[in-house]
């Protein structure tokens, strides 16, 4: 039931005391925050280097814009409503289609327009934000998925979250939503947490509610064959985050998108420490190997070095 | 990134609230537990004297902190007088003063002295030499003489002294000293004698306390200095130093008594030893305006009851950061457990308990139909806060109306903070689920009973309430907690299945 402290270190996990003053304390310049707080500027930023994200339909700024997102929305039939500056998760609103007037989520729950409305005002009003501060609504359209996923996901969207240190991608995991979390993405809330290899984009080991899974609990497909394409692409696209933001220990988390290949989603400034769950490893022997290395160095010369040194087998048994 | 600065700054911290600590344990004698008894002795001093049909002033000296015995407090009773309290030359005296008195008249004084065990000698100023000693024809060779053999028998001004006393004493008295006894009262004479041998002395007053006794009279002692110290002398017998109950009433060699306008003047005295709790003693101890006694003590009785639970406050929030850094725990509000605690003070844990879980229930409840009416977030907390100030109405009477008095109590719950709860569970119950609800409101409830038990320890209130150096030394522990990177208690349960051996 519990571990030996002298045990956990052994294994170099990482303690949230440790993130919060040892990498998040020491590497991530407060100045630098809002650039991963604000979602709006993320996006903007991301666009100035050449990153790809969603896209945006609009911005609702002022309650009084509120009446209007109706007719934002009119042209697209699914879409997503997100604080700028919300966290973990909180406050994102996912239609997947429009129906008289109604709007659908995954989970085909309809809500009506004043609910729609009323979620823009929760969120201009500060509810989702860090803080309680006022916010603004992002209005983006609906990621189409990559199919390859589709077996392993339930109503949401799999996401896939690269810890980047110092620039150097060190840990990877694919969060699958379940019917026990609600389609969320969140592994607390029963998701699916799926380690993936540095090196090949493979999976390594799947975790539910902290133990270990071989199969996804929805679709009963299993884990093993789960590969991520276009693996290096989206190591480059983790990594030159480091670049654009500035800050040492980040959560980059994307999306395959059918048409556009990897996107980014958000960035986050204080990434959890599920993905030790979801790797099966600890965090600390990586972090300081990359402590270890000297600081200037290329994108591509970053990627190339954690694939070298992180480089996994599976663990999973192979299930058809 | 150097981290001696920090390490300064929390060493600096700890010592500064040790030395204020054990400043007040020694200095002030402030018990470390609130049950210690404490001897404690009520010294009443009674002035009778006859008024001469006219106006009327009495100066009476007025002992003061000493080794050994701490004012505590002080009273007089003297109808139609006025009274006034003077301070010349570090001594104080009381001074009543009526414009028409007759006949006999009774002032009190009484004070509270509580018994301290400071061992070391304060230091005295001594008074200045009288020079101009003059002795009538016969005596000042018998006093010349007393003084010569004396001096040839003795090595300092002590030795001296006790010397000079033995020559006054009974069987060794000669011819000398009887002729100058029949002069000169014994502790006058002596002075005389000390101060012709250019040795500082005089005489001062003390009263011997022995529990219970009545119309007591103050005894003469003299003060013997010598460089920078200074002894007692018991003119009677020679002996030196301090007995243990004897109190020194008047220091400075002045009068203890002067009545003008009045004739028959005479002080007695009575005294009654008892038992205190030592905070109660410690509550009665006048503050001093030096920097160093920097207490609360020195405010106004209702301005140190809120003190008493200001000073609470620091060690809720090491509970908070205790079960948050070291346990892991989550609590709805990072502070609020504090708040709830606080209030569970006044209302006692029980009631505290079962008022906030109604409270908040209801809330919620009411809560969720605020939620349909899609009103902006600002105008919603304000209905839930008015809500909340209904609840607690209602269940205010409700509970009068069946007889729980408890009931009222809950009207201490901090009622925005308890509103923006109510907000956040709901929240947490639309986008979580209720388990996440019930996890963080257990967390929350269980920070708070565990402050409330920290809080409400007798000992705990008076470490906080008397030691102000305390709060240093909690902040120090707190910014120490704030640099530890070790695991959570929790976090042993969490990461448990990474630490399987493969």
């Amino acid at each position: 039931m519990w571990a030996t402290p002298a045990k956990l270190q052994a294994k170099g996990i990482i303690g949230m005391n440790r993130r919060n003053i040892r990498y998040i304390g020491r590497y991530n310049d407060r100045r630098l925050y809002p650039l991963v707080d604000d979602k709006l500027q993320t996006k903007l930023l991301a666009k100035r280097y050449g990153i790809t994200t969603p896209d945006l339909i609009g911005t609702v700024t002022t309650q009084f814009g509120v009446k209007h997102v109706a007719e934002m929305v009119e042209a697209y039939p699914g879409f997503v409503i997100k604080p700028a500056k919300g966290s973990g998760g909180k406050g994102i609103l996912v239609v997947e289609r429009q129906q008289d007037g109604g709007y659908i989520k995954p989970s085909g729950t309809r809500i009506e327009r004043q609910d729609l409305e009323r979620h823009v005002s929760n969120i201009l009003s500060g509810l989702y934000s860090l803080g309680g501060s006022p916010d603004v609504a992002l209005i983006e359209s609906l990621i189409a998925f990559d199919e390859v996923f589709a077996a392993y996901t339930y109503e949401g969207v799999p996401d896939i979250r690269v810890i980047v240190f110092r620039g150097y991608p060190v840990m990877a995991m694919m969060r699958l939503s379940t019917a026990a979390s609600d389609g969320k993405a969140n592994l607390h809330q029963g998701a699916v947490g799926v380690g993936l290899d540095i090196t090949t984009g493979t999976a390594l080991r799947g975790v539910q509610f902290n133990r270990p899974r071989d199969d996804h609990p929805d679709t009963g497909h299993g884990l093993a064959s789960l590969q991520v394409p276009g693996w290096d692409a989206l190591l480059h696209l983790a990594a030159s985050c480091y670049e654009m933001t500035g800050l040492g220990y980040l959560g980059t988390d994307m999306v395959l998108d059918r048409h556009h290949g990897p996107m980014l989603l958000e960035l986050n400034a204080r990434p959890g420490l599920a993905i030790q769950m979801a790797n099966g490893e600890g965090l600390r022997r990586r972090l300081d190997l990359i402590e270890k290395q000297p600081e200037p160095r290329s994108v591509e010369a970053r990627v190339a070095f954690a694939q070298q040194h992180f480089a996994r087998q599976g663990e999973l048994a192979a299930t058809a | 990134m150097s981290r001696v600065p920090f390490y300064v700054l929390v060493g600096t911290l700890l010592a500064i609230g040790i030395v204020l600590t054990a400043f007040r344990y020694f200095h002030y004698d402030v018990p470390f537990t609130p049950g210690e008894q404490r001897q404690v002795w009520e010294v009443e001093a009674q002035i009778n004297f006859d008024a001469d049909n006219g106006p009327v002033r009495v100066d009476l000296a007025l002992p003061a902190n000493q080794p050994g015995f701490r004012l505590l407090t002080e009273n007089t009773a003297s109808s139609g007088y006025g009274l006034s309290y003077l301070r010349e030359d570090n001594a104080r005296h009381a001074q009543w003063a009526i414009r028409q008195a007759n006949g006999p008249q009774q002032l009190y004084y009484s004070a509270q002295f509580l018994v301290t065990d400071g061992e070391e000698a304060f230091l005295a100023e001594p008074p200045p030499l009288q020079r101009d000693i003059a002795w009538a024809r016969p005596y000042d060779t018998a006093a010349r003489e007393v003084i010569d053999q004396a001096h040839a028998r003795s090595a300092d001004a002590f030795t001296f002294t006790r010397e000079l006393i033995k020559a006054f004493t009974d069987q060794r008295q000669g011819e000398n000293a009887r002729l100058l006894l029949s002069q000169y009262e014994r502790p006058v004479l002596l002075t005389r004698l000390l101060n012709q041998a250019d040795v500082h002395a005089r005489i001062v007053s003390g009263l011997t306390l022995e529990d219970g006794r009545r119309r007591q009279a103050l005894t003469s002692w003299l003060q013997v200095f010598e460089n920078d110290k200074w002894v007692l002398i018991n003119p009677r017998t020679g002996e030196q130093g301090k007995p243990e109950n004897l109190l020194l009433w008047e220091a400075k060699g002045n009068a203890v008594l002067e009545v003008q306008g009045g004739s028959d003047s005479r002080v007695s005295f009575s005294m009654l030893r008892h038992n205190e709790p030592a905070s109660v003693a410690v509550r009665n101890q006048f503050a001093d305006d030096t920097l160093l006694n920097f207490s609360i003590h020195s405010l106004p009785i209702e301005e140190q009851a809120l003190f008493k639970t200001i000073l609470l406050i620091p060690i809720g929030a090491l509970v908070v950061v205790l079960l948050r850094v070291l346990v892991g725990l989550e609590t709805s509000g990072t502070f609020m457990p504090v708040l709830i605690a606080l209030a569970f003070i006044q209302t006692t844990l029980l009631t505290g308990l079962v008022g906030f879980l109604l409270v908040v229930a209801v809330g919620l409840v009411i809560r969720s139909y605020l939620s349909r009416l899609n009103l902006l977030l600002v105008a919603r907390v304000s209905a839930v806060i008015i809500t909340v100030i209904a609840i607690i109405s209602v269940f205010s009477v409700m509970a009068y109306r069946f007889g729980l008095n408890a009931g009222l109590t809950i009207t201490f719950f901090p009622m925005i903070i308890l509103s923006w709860t109510i907000e956040r569970m709901s929240i947490l119950w639309e986008e979580e689920g209720p388990k996440e609800v019930l996890k963080q409101g257990f967390g929350s409830l269980l920070t708070a009973v565990l402050a409330y038990l920290a809080m409400n320890n007798p000992w705990v209130r008076h470490i906080t309430f008397n030691f102000l150096g305390v709060q240093l030394i909690l902040m120090a522990v707190i910014l120490l907690l704030g640099n530890y990177t070790g695991y959570r208690l929790l976090e042993l349960r969490r990461f448990q299945p990474l630490a399987k051996d493969d």
